[in-house]
């Protein structure tokens, strides 16, 4: 008796290890369905080519157009600029934190990336409102500074740790021999690093670096509070620009259920899902191909 | 080592150094900024009270409340199932494609942009099972999106603690699940703690997912049940910082003060019982 007892609950507990194992699966399905369910609903009304093609976005002119290609382009200028900032100092970063640095002062860094992880993105924005916006106007004589530029410089901080944080787990993988051997050919240590240690350790740096696009790319707030906001199609850094990400996270609040535009807007979703879907799986092929 | 050698390792090594210091002096420039400019707004009455006049006196107690219940809340969902989730890919699943199937899911909830877990949330929550805009339905959408964060940490405690505890259980005549219980589980419980700890960290500072989920501009009085819309600090100061022209700058300072201090304390608390956790190892 007891023991059928305990088999039945053993048998209770293992039944929901496993149904809690397969949630993730779940919730991504759950969310791809609902997002397409209320992003589809678009279709029957308003043709998918202009969607994806059209060059304005005006939700609420008449009649509306939900053409999606100044948001992209918003989003990618601002995530171009901030990978150029992030990739070269977190790559430095993450060779002098795993190679150089002394053992107390490396955890103290690693606190530091941290804590720069985990400050809010709202709260980055607010930071960049009151500091680089004034500056960059002031900075560069131009009428404002919410331009793509305040927001490449305040996404690349937020892209840094998780840049830093996979590229030195990459670097920490190198087979030590493979830097004995190198120093033993007589290579300085800066040679053993970058012709050595970078290489070997590259298509985990690459990883690192589609994690950090996939990172900017779906970030909110920040962007949304320092990029100005204006849909059109940029043609410089020193420009307001708007993301889709900000466009769907400012507009949601004023659109009627049902609508068009709430439609059009879990259709940005989906583009939106798709990229950071192909963005994360191809980070994750390079992740796992590091591991021979 | 040539001349040219060493003078090029001279530069590319200071080089080096200085742009890890660009990473970590704006973390402590951001800081010290904060806290500076926001300290002075920090009062019994700021954290107590009520906003008035437009939010441009008083203080931010809703607020804080409301993130404290959707916080709590999200915890409540997704502690148990990604702790369990945990056990399920390290201690009973096999490598199937089913389990690889698992794995690249999670990848993928935890790169789902944050603005998408709340078109999401308001899909499936708001609208579609009618929670309406109410702290269950946000909590719920930030429940979902620390999922990863959850599982994977929990997941690396289960995995360092040794195999041979669980095979010296297992040959005791212990089912698999008493060794996961009573031998695994003790020993890996800091790790896991850690990782809710930071989950609740992330959580308490995210404004998007919630912004169509839950979160309300103004509300007279705190939310009496789950089904009630809630304040919440990071849309607070999101809307005190954008929408409201006029504002005292103390009164931002000190709403992004309360948030990034509860952020850190809760980051400092994972990071102490991770250390101590470490010395402690006895393996």
């Amino acid at each position: 008796m007891d023991r059928t007892l305990r088999r039945t609950k053993e048998f209770i507990v293992e039944g929901l290890i496993f149904l809690s194992g397969i949630t993730s699966i779940l919730f991504v399905v759950l969310i791809f369905v609902f997002l397409l369910k209320e992003g589809l609903s678009l279709f029957k009304e308003y043709p998918a080519g202009q969607f994806l093609f059209g060059t304005g976005w005006y939700p609420i002119s008449e009649p509306p157009r939900f053409g999606i290609v100044p948001l992209v382009c918003g989003s990618l200028i601002v995530t171009v600029g901030a990978i150029m900032i992030a990739v070269p100092v977190s790559v430095a970063a993450a060779l002098y934190i795993s190679e150089l640095a002394p053992v107390k002062i490396k955890d103290f860094l690693k606190a530091g990336i941290e804590m720069l992880a985990a400050i809010p993105s709202v709260v980055l924005g607010f930071i960049g409102m009151v500091t680089l916006v004034p500056f960059v106007r002031s900075f560069f004589h131009i009428p404002t500074g919410l331009t793509a530029l305040s927001g490449s410089i305040m996404l690349a901080f937020m892209a840094m740790p998780t840049i830093i944080t996979i590229a030195e787990d990459a670097i920490n993988a190198v087979p030590k021999p493979y830097k004995e051997g190198a120093l033993a050919l007589g290579a300085t240590r800066w040679q053993m690093m970058y012709k050595i240690v970078l290489v070997a350790a590259s298509p985990g740096i690459i990883a690192a670096i589609m994690l950090g696009i996939g990172r900017v790319i779906g970030e909110t707030m920040a962007v949304m509070m320092i990029t100005g906001n204006s849909a059109v199609i940029p043609h410089s850094f020193l420009q307001p620009v708007r993301t889709m990400t900000a466009t769907i996270a400012s507009e949601m609040g004023e659109t009627v259920y049902g609508s068009e535009h709430y439609f059009a807007l879990f259709a940005l979703g989906i583009v939106l899902f798709i990229i950071t879907f192909i963005i994360n799986f191809i980070a994750d092929l390079f992740l796992h191909r590091k591991k021979i | 080592m040539s001349r040219r050698a060493h003078i090029s390792q001279k530069i590319a090594f200071s080089l080096l150094f200085l742009s890890t210091v660009f990473v970590v002096i704006p973390v402590v420039a951001i800081l010290v900024f904060i806290v500076k400019n926001g300290v002075g707004a920090i009062s019994w009455e700021f954290l107590t009270s009520y906003p008035r006049a437009g939010m441009k006196q008083g203080g931010i107690f809703p607020a804080i409340v409301g993130t404290f219940y959707l916080v709590f809340g999200a915890i409540a969902v997704s502690l148990p199932i990604g702790v369990l989730a945990a056990i399920y890919l390290n201690e009973y699943a096999k490598d199937t494609l089913l389990t690889r199937t698992i794995k690249l899911a999670i990848v993928n909830l935890a790169g789902v942009p944050s603005v998408v877990y709340g078109l999401f949330g308001l899909g499936l929550f708001v609208v579609f099972l009618k929670f309406g805009t109410s702290i269950v339905a946000g909590s719920l959408t930030l429940a979902i999106m620390g999922l990863p964060v959850i599982i994977t940490t929990s997941k690396e405690a289960l995995s360092s603690v040794p195999k041979q505890f669980r095979e010296v259980s297992l040959s005791l005549g212990a089912t698999r699940w008493q060794t996961v219980r009573h031998v695994v589980l003790p020993n890996a419980i800091s790790g896991i703690l850690t990782g809710a700890i930071l989950s609740i960290a992330r959580a308490a500072g995210e404004a998007a997912p919630i912004l169509f989920t839950v979160a309300a501009f103004y509300l007279p009085k705190l939310p009496r049940s789950v089904f009630d819309q809630a304040m919440a600090l990071p849309y607070h100061l999101y809307i005190i910082s954008t929408q409201i022209p006029n504002i005292s700058k103390q009164t931002q300072y000190g709403t992004a003060l309360v948030l990034v201090g509860l952020v850190f304390i809760l980051n400092l608390v994972a990071i102490v019982i991770r250390s101590r956790f470490r010395k402690k190892k006895k393996w």
